[in-house]
């Protein structure tokens, strides 16, 4: 400690007493607010300490007298969150998938929950606002429905899924063709027929002589008229929508090695009012029946 | 060269001059301590004061009568309902321009009343004056008056002093949580939440809010005082641009009060002022100002020390107002021996304050007169964008969201427009035989709708517009809105 506090000759202002060739440090203390806000964080820090959990050890870390830990606060939101909805819920729960198209208000509450739980479980194949993927999953939003379009049949649907490993899932399977069922030739001649079914065939003789074939073949599922066949999935052949693409190529290439769409069931996955609410948002999204 | 020349020119005449001494700029607070006056502008301060407790306190709990469902408050700036109501006009969330309309109008009044009559607003109205001017009331009723108070802070701690300054400080507090207290009134339906508050009913949010202010005002009319019209409003620095030679301020008559000095009684007043330097007028400045000095950014313009100065005039024996609220002008005209010109109060720059008022008010009540009681916004799904239907034709949809402001039900219809061929389909409202939708609008509500428009893929080009119309009971237009109407790309096929 210096004996004698030396002062700035210039400023008149104290100084510290260190000296760095030559230079000497003016004493300008930090400002006294500042001082006093740091010492009160000093303060909130220990109790803080004391109240929530802060010291990390090996294998763990100290509790807080509060046994407060963002794990239970989350849960506790979570709770207080749903009982919020309970209201809401227990309508959806209680309410039958028909009466909620009724009903204003019941609908406007299950095409809310109806988009979470798209978004969440089917926008990733069926693409947002049931948008569906260009030759693979199917649009949602639009009139025409391999497996039926009833809000029923799409509950149906998302229950057990299509194709899928739940036993009262629905499937059915179209032959191979192109495996030595048909000559190329006369899958040729299918695919005009089935232009034609929808005015685009290319060569009416072709299609004349595809007729033939497809009343054998094909008019069982599909209907002889090409009109499809819901109980057994069988897409309809005379509209504009084509899942795997409506050029003579995309129609020759499905009659000879089909693809087949698998969708998964949702028993299991989301529980019973979640899954009404998601058929009524998918009925709602303008094609439903 | 020049610069050369400049430059050593300096040089030499920094050497001609004495070396400076070196001071600080920096001047600390020095802590006001306004004395008591007595007179007829304090009284009008007074008056001014309780007038606007009054209204600030009062307002929130007149009642207006706006039918069942609504508030029937008359002044409610309703965060949850976005809704603010003005005794008989209602301005919904998107109208917020016609707030800011009114604050425009507010700001205008400002400058035109301070192009007459000076600082009245800082002086009596503002309320930052207003409540610190009742703290002050509250410190000297407390702590006694400027030279008990000068004494009390020099005082070393005793229990006495802290016992004082524990009563003062608990009165500030109860007078600032009642402050803020009455300030959320203004936002939520006054009794209700009054009982809320009392019963500890009210949410956390609204405790922290109240605090908020409460702390505010105990800052800011506690501690801060001048400080705030000094350093932390922007008004000051700004309000000489209203001022003009006409404009009234609190002014000290130089031309007969110096020059200034103490005076005997008995003594002459040849050859001398009517200042006998009593510092009077210094001692009550709730700024700690000397008017004397002229006209300067921290006078307030509350005309205080005009009381002040008038008392001992009264006492010496002199006229009165020797410091007064006058123009420069006339000042001017009285110091030159001339006669007093008369107050202006139409002139050039009035006249413009007046005109952009008016024009702001007739804009605004223009807009508020034929403002639509009927609101709709068309949102159109870009998820997906458009759906082929299995005939082949194109579909779009759209979110529509229906605004009936009235406080009755309407009976509206919507129709489409602008694409002949296309249907309009809104589910759970069936269409007319004529292609257009009914909607029965429930009073004061938005309505959110689900709407489908249908066109034939020969007409669907890859982007064009259609239009909305919503029509009223006797077919009027109330609201129309374009929206897009997307197909796919390469035009109509076929």
């Amino acid at each position: 400690m210096p004996t004698k506090i030396e002062k700035d000759a210039l400023t008149g202002i104290e100084l510290k007493g260190h000296e760095w060739d030559g230079i000497k440090e003016l004493n300008t203390p930090l400002p006294r607010w500042w001082l006093y806000v740091f010492y009160a964080t000093i303060v909130w820090a220990a109790g803080y300490m004391v109240f929530y959990p802060a010291v990390p050890w090996l294998g763990g870390h100290s509790v807080g007298v509060l046994g407060y830990t963002a794990r239970d606060d989350l849960a506790d939101k979570l709770k207080a969150q749903q009982a919020r909805r309970a209201g809401g819920v227990a309508k959806i729960e209680a309410a039958a998938p028909a009466a909620i198209l009724k009903d204003q208000e019941l609908l406007k509450i299950a095409r809310r929950g109806g988009e979470v739980a798209f978004k969440e479980n089917c926008a990733a194949c069926h693409g947002v606002g049931g948008a569906g993927t260009k030759g693979s999953y199917p649009v949602l939003a639009d009139d025409d429905w391999i497996w039926g379009g009833s809000v029923d049949a799409i509950a149906l649907t998302i229950r057990h899924g299509i194709r899928s490993e739940d036993p009262n899932a629905r499937a059915s399977e179209m032959p191979a063709y192109g495996a030595g069922l048909l000559t190329p030739a006369q899958i040729d001649e299918v695919a005009e027929f089935v232009l034609s079914l929808s005015g685009k065939a290319t060569s009416t003789a072709a299609a004349g002589k595809g007729s033939i074939t497809y009343a054998e073949q094909c008019a069982a599922c599909h209907g002889e008229k090409g009109q499809g066949n819901v109980e057994l999935g069988a897409p309809k052949l005379s509209d504009q929508i084509w899942l795997y693409g409506g050029t003579k190529a995309a129609i020759v290439a499905q009659v000879s090695k089909p693809r087949q769409g698998v969708m998964p069931a949702f028993e299991g996955r989301l529980d019973e009012t979640t899954r009404k609410m998601l058929a009524v948002y998918v009925h709602a999204l303008g094609g439903g029946q | 060269m020049s610069e050369q020349v400049a430059s050593e020119s300096a040089v030499s005449r920094k050497a001609s001059r004495p070396p400076e001494k070196r001071e600080s700029l920096y001047a600390d607070w020095v802590k006001v301590h306004p004395k008591a006056v007595k007179g007829p502008i304090r009284r009008i301060k007074w008056i001014a004061l309780v007038v606007f407790l009054a209204i600030y306190y009062l307002v929130p709990w007149l009642r207006w009568d706006r039918g069942p469902g609504a508030p029937d408050q008359a002044m409610l700036l309703s965060m949850d309902e976005g809704r603010a109501y003005i005794l008989g006009l209602e301005i919904w969330a998107q109208e917020i321009y016609y707030l800011t309309g009114l604050l425009v109008l507010a700001a205008l009044g400002l400058f035109f009343v301070t192009s007459l009559f000076g600082r009245i607003w800082c002086g009596y109205a503002c309320p930052q004056t207003v409540w610190t001017d009742l703290f002050l009331a509250v410190e000297r009723f407390v702590e006694g008056d400027r030279n008990a108070r000068i004494r009390l802070d020099q005082a070393p701690l005793s229990l006495a002093k802290l016992a004082k300054r524990g009563v003062k400080h608990g009165i500030w507090i109860v007078i600032a949580v009642l402050t803020g207290g009455a300030w959320v009134f203004y936002f939520w339906d006054a009794p209700t939440i009054a009982r809320e508050l009392l019963t500890g009913d009210a949410g956390t949010g609204l405790y922290a809010l109240i605090f908020l202010f409460t702390a505010t005002t105990y800052l800011l009319a506690g501690w801060a005082r001048e400080q705030v019209c000094t350093y932390m409003c922007p008004w000051p620095r700004f309000q000489s641009a209203m001022f003009d030679e006409d404009t009234l301020i609190v002014t000290y008559e130089r031309w007969r009060g110096e020059p200034r000095g103490s005076h005997k009684a008995g003594a002459g007043w040849e050859g001398r002022g009517d200042c006998v330097d009593c510092n009077q007028c210094v001692a009550v400045c709730p700024t700690g100002i000397d008017i004397r000095d002229g006209s300067q950014l921290e006078c307030i313009g509350c005309g205080l020390c005009i009381d002040a100065c008038n008392a001992v005039m009264a006492k010496v024996g002199r006229p009165a107002n020797l410091i007064t609220f006058d123009t420069q002008r006339a000042q001017d005209a009285i110091a030159k021996g001339r006669e007093r010109p008369r107050f202006q109060l139409v002139r050039l720059r009035t006249a413009v304050y007046l005109a952009i008022m008016a024009f702001v008010g007739i804009a605004m009540l223009i807009g508020l007169a034929t403002r639509s009681p009927v609101e709709m916004n068309a949102l159109h799904e870009r998820n997906p964008l458009f759906v082929t239907l299995s005939d082949g034709s194109i579909r779009n949809a759209y979110t529509l969201r229906v605004l009936n402001k009235r406080l009755e039900e309407r009976e509206l219809v919507l129709a489409l427009e602008g694409l002949p061929g296309a249907v309009l389909t809104l589910p759970g409202h069936p269409a007319r035989p004529d292609g257009r939708v009914a909607l029965r609008a429930k009073p004061d509500e938005v309505m959110t709708l689900q709407a489908f428009v249908k066109a034939p893929r020969d007409i669907v080009r890859e982007s064009q517009e259609i239009r909305l119309v919503l029509r009223g009971e006797k077919g009027q237009v109330e609201a129309e809105r374009a929206a897009p109407f997307k197909g796919p790309p390469g035009g109509p096929s076929r």
